[in-house]
């Protein structure tokens, strides 16, 4: 019974696969049937269609490279645009002798060594086929002369192109950037990013600054057009042609006549200035001492320039805005005083005796105060108006690093502010588990004495100073530093506001605040470290100095301006922020060895700001070089 | 009298109706690659012992009686699956993908074993719970065929997933799942698309973008696609002749030899080579059903079966592709196209064929 029914069941099973075969094989049929129409629509009925196409296959199809986005300040002042320009080409396999055409060339046309040299690097960097200029910016009269006797060079052409060009030059050069001729591992990384048809027209890619950063928005969307050739390879006629869509327009937070009165105000001296928007995180200027010609970059820097550039003790392609590194010195004394407020660890109303000196218990070494004699007794608010040493020495003991280090990261130093330029560095704010992974060593309690007034292990950029002002003048309130304002479409026109990004809110207690706030007002008015720079200014600023040591001062000596070498002098700090009551501005201004603060940072600080809140375009600038100064911190 | 036995004895487990179709085809593949490769014969020799090889694994999977097989199907399978894993961390990125394992003396390619390994595994299944299949059973095959397509379409490789996956579903078929099933699972993938659209990495959007419009991406992608169908419209009924096809000599067509050898064969051959093709391919897929029909077991009928629908599906899906009618996916023209693993896995499967057909019928006699 039981074997009839296993039976009965391998029969039913067997006719079910064989009914599920015979659908396999009409699902077979089918699909085949559907090949066979598919070819007999393209060979018999298409077949005349594809028979063209394959003969003037030939069809080349040639791309349209769109035309680069224009970058503007938020006033619309242009910082970088294109132009045309007629420049000599030539398409390598097309010609016989390369050396011969060239020196034929030059008989007709001005053609330099240099241009020479960088045609040589052009031709290793790029493929047989593709047409590379020898000559860029014909005049008239080379393009005429040429003309006439076109037929002589086969192989070589004149072609209108765009060119890209930076009125600003020096100025702005850190922040704008340049492009230059794509290189093979941007050509890989566009490979492999599926980037690289849409850079089949291009001949160049952003290299820093806004041109990198922005490079998505600004190169456009390459057009092409399929072109019906004759045998020769000349043009016939254009079947269908996909024009290309320029790359957008971007406006940037930049003032450009802010950054110029900043740029001036610098000198000669090297360093940096970043000023902040604090209401909602725009950066307005953004200097880095010296700049650079960027316009020289774009079609491949000459030899001597390069090595010039690269070569300088002044290290010009340096952007120290984003990347230079250095001890923050007295301009955290504010963010100090505001930590040992915030735990608990001083009243405003707490006093100590200045001797000139501090001692960890137990320990003979002294920790020298700037001013020898000492600052008296020192409260709070006076610690910061004279930039005292000692009391931060007391207060940094008192707090510990661990403290320090968590309040200090709330600011943001020891990280990247997130501004939307590439290359940020992070700085260091130093902590017991850093030392330990870096050194191999505990964290002593000296070392939280140095950091307190910020030449220990403690490493800030200029725009992470500038970020942390811009968030202590707003109250706490911190949004991200961002140079980009608008995004312009090109065709339409429309614009595109990019939205703040509020970092963070610190929560600070509002009296806090406000007597660490007026303690920076005092530092600019008569009796502060900053007062000559201060002086008579028609609105009320906030401000703190600071020093950068650059060499080590053993003990029991004393450090002497006039008698150190210039590259060895102290850098100089200062933050600032105005009006008091509603801060428009907040920055941070770095001078390399420019000794003191008072002297060199702050008159720089205080031009930007009288241009800034009154419009107040400088004379000339000149630095007092005062001897005397040295007792400002 | 010994040397005839002998012989008797070479050619016994061989079918000598597939092996003659899969000799024109063969021989069909030479006469291309020597076109496709500009005359290169080093290109012809090396393809010759690339078949050379593939029929020695044939003979011997063919002699192989059919319990050898069923026995190999775990560890192989479960082989296969351990290599996949080691590709998805150890494997070699080769143009944004990981699909090669360096294992000292040579790279492999482990997706291509599964090609294999997946229909014998859902077939011993099927074979082990063949009294008493129930919904759990097609569920867990379904899960043996999902865990090796997921790590492959992860490398990624979605050509060879979805072959795989295809594969899998025919034993799922053949083996009787319910009608009701399929449609359900039918309604279920029609209508998660969009989700499965938004886990497709960038390129594979492109490429099912590109089938749509393959001109809108002219200077990318497309190109290739365009440049295969100008050659296959190009050839006409009786085609350029052979060495004569303008698309492929003048280097407009990428990947002659290989993905896009079918559109060098149409070229120069025309419709009718094409029907040639087709009809080539059509004998050897009826050949595959009249094996998978007399087939004895459960196991060997799901084994034939599967291993025929998918060898149509590679030569559906090229065609396809080339032709502009489905997304290039990477798939190389069956028997035609030049490659050694694949040869040897393709062959391979016609030697389960043979031995299902000649085993079956020594246990007959």
């Amino acid at each position: 019974m039981k074997r009839h029914i296993e039976f009965k069941d391998t029969q039913r099973e067997i006719h079910y696969f064989r009914v599920r075969l015979a659908l396999s094989l009409g699902f077979v049929l089918l699909l085949l049937l559907i090949l066979l129409a598919r070819f007999v629509y393209l060979q018999v009925m298409q077949q005349s269609h594809y028979q063209t196409l394959a003969e003037n296959n030939r069809i080349s199809i040639v791309p349209i490279a769109p035309s680069r986005g224009l970058i503007l300040d938020r006033n619309g002042v242009i910082l970088a645009h294109n132009y045309s320009a007629y420049t000599l080409e030539i398409t390598l396999n097309k010609v016989v002798d390369l050396k011969a055409t060239i020196d034929e060339l030059a008989k007709l046309i001005d053609i330099q060594p240099g241009d020479r040299k960088r045609f040589k690097r052009l031709l290793a960097d790029n493929r047989k086929f593709e047409s590379l200029p020898i000559r860029n910016r014909l005049t008239d009269d080379e393009v005429a002369r040429f003309s006439a006797q076109r037929y002589r060079f086969p192989g070589v052409e004149i072609k209108a192109r765009l060119f890209r060009e930076y009125p600003y030059h020096e100025q702005i050069s850190h922040l704008v950037g340049y492009i230059g001729r794509i290189n093979e591992g941007e050509a890989a990384q566009l490979e492999e990013d599926e980037m690289a048809a849409n850079y089949r027209g291009s001949d160049y890619i952003g290299k820093t600054g806004i041109e990198r950063s922005y490079e998505g928005e600004l190169h456009g969307k390459t057009g092409f057009q399929q072109v019906e050739v004759d045998a020769g390879g000349r043009e016939v006629r254009v079947l269908s042609r996909t024009p290309p869509i320029s790359g957008s327009n971007l406006v940037l937070t930049i003032d450009a006549k802010l950054q110029e009165v900043a740029e001036q105000a610098f000198g000669n001296y090297r360093g940096a200035l970043v000023a902040i928007d604090p209401s909602n995180g725009e950066v307005l200027a953004f200097v880095s001492k010296p700049g650079y010609d960027p316009n020289l970059f774009i079609d491949g820097i000459d030899e001597q320039s390069w090595n010039e550039l690269n070569n300088s003790p002044d290290v010009p392609l340096n952007n120290r805005a984003l990347r230079g590194q250095y001890s923050p010195g007295s301009t955290i004394k504010p963010f100090m005083a505001l930590a040992g407020l915030h735990y608990n660890k001083r009243a405003p109303s707490y006093t100590i005796s200045d001797p000139g000196y501090f001692n960890l218990p137990g320990s003979r070494h002294r920790y020298r105060d700037w001013k020898k004699d000492g600052h008296g007794s020192v409260d709070l608010f006076k610690s910061i108006v004279v930039s005292c040493d000692t009391y931060y020495y007391g207060l940094a003991t008192e707090l510990g690093i661990d403290n320090i280090y968590s309040f200090f990261s709330e600011f943001g130093f020891g990280k990247k502010t997130g501004i939307d330029m590439e290359g940020e560095v992070s700085g260091l704010m130093p902590s017991q588990e850093w030392k330990q992974k870096r050194y191999k060593q505990k964290w002593y309690a000296g070392d939280t004495v140095s950091v307190g007034i910020g030449q220990g292990y403690n490493l800030v950029t200029p725009l992470q100073l500038a970020y942390a002002t811009a968030t202590l003048a707003n109250n706490g309130v911190a949004y991200r530093p961002h140079l980009l304002k608008e995004v312009q479409n090109s065709r339409t026109s429309e614009k595109q506001a990019l939205a703040t990004t509020l970092e963070s809110n610190l929560n600070l207690n509002s009296e806090h605040l406000a007597l660490v706030k007026s303690a920076m007002v005092a530092v600019t008015q008569p009796g502060g470290t900053a007062a000559k720079a201060g002086a008579d200014a028609p609105y009320t600023f906030a401000g703190k100095t600071g020093t950068a040591q650059v060499i080590g001062i053993k003990q029991g000596e004393k450090y002497i301006e006039s008698k150190i070498q210039e590259r060895h002098r102290d850098h100089a700090w200062f933050m600032a922020f105005a009006p008091f009551d509603q801060p428009k501005i907040a920055l941070a201004v770095l001078v390399e060895n420019g000794g003191h603060g008072s002297s060199t940072a702050a008159p720089i600080a205080r031009k930007v700001l009288d241009y800034f809140l009154l419009g107040k375009v400088p004379q000339p600038l000149l630095i007092e070089d005062d001897a005397e100064g040295v007792e400002h911190d | 009298m010994i040397k005839r036995r002998l012989w008797q004895r070479f050619i016994t487990h061989l079918d000598p109706i597939l092996l003659a179709l899969l000799g024109l085809l063969l021989l069909i593949s030479l006469v291309v690659i020597y076109s496709a490769s500009d005359g290169n014969w080093f290109r012809v020799l090396a393809q010759m012992t690339n078949i050379l090889v593939a029929c020695v694994a044939l003979w011997i999977v063919a002699n192989m009686p059919l319990h050898y097989l069923m026995r190999a199907a775990v560890p192989v399978y479960l082989l296969g699956l351990v290599l996949l894993i080691a590709v998805a961390f150890f494997g070699e990125i080769t143009n944004g993908a990981r699909r090669w394992l360096n294992i000292g003396v040579t790279t492999i390619q482990p997706s291509e074993l599964m090609r294999i390994a997946v229909p014998l595994m859902m077939a011993w299944y099927f074979e082990k719970h063949e009294a008493i299949l129930t919904l759990k059973n097609y569920f867990i095959a379904t899960l043996l065929l999902l865990l090796p397509v997921a790590l492959i379409a992860r490398q990624p490789d979605l050509g060879t997933a979805i072959l795989i996956a295809a594969s899998g579903f025919y034993v799922l078929f053949l083996a009787g799942i319910s009608w009701r099933i399929i449609l359900t699972f039918l309604i279920i993938s029609v209508a998660s698309m969009p989700l499965a659209w938004s886990t497709l990495h960038d390129y594979q959007r492109h490429r099912i973008m590109m089938l749509l419009d393959p001109a809108q991406d002219a200077l990318g992608r497309g190109y290739h696609t365009i440049q295969a169908i100008i050659a296959v419209g190009s050839g006409g009924v009786v085609g350029k002749g052979y060495l004569s096809g303008t698309q492929a000599h003048l280097d407009f067509l990428p990947e002659r030899t290989t993905d896009f050898i079918f559109a060098v064969y149409s070229e120069e051959f025309g419709l009718l080579g094409n029907l040639v093709l087709l009809s080539l391919y059509l004998f050897v897929i009826m050949r595959g059903f009249v094996i998978t029909a007399h087939a004895s077991t459960y196991f060997t009928r799901l084994m034939a079966g599967s291993i025929t629908l998918t060898f149509f599906t590679y030569a559906f899906v090229n065609m396809g592709m080339v032709s502009g009618i489905l997304p290039v996916v990477g798939v190389p023209l069956p028997l035609i196209s030049y490659g050694g693993t694949s040869m040897v896995i393709l062959l391979l499967g016609f030697g389960i064929l043979m031995s299902i057909h000649t085993h079956k019928k020594l246990v007959q006699t």
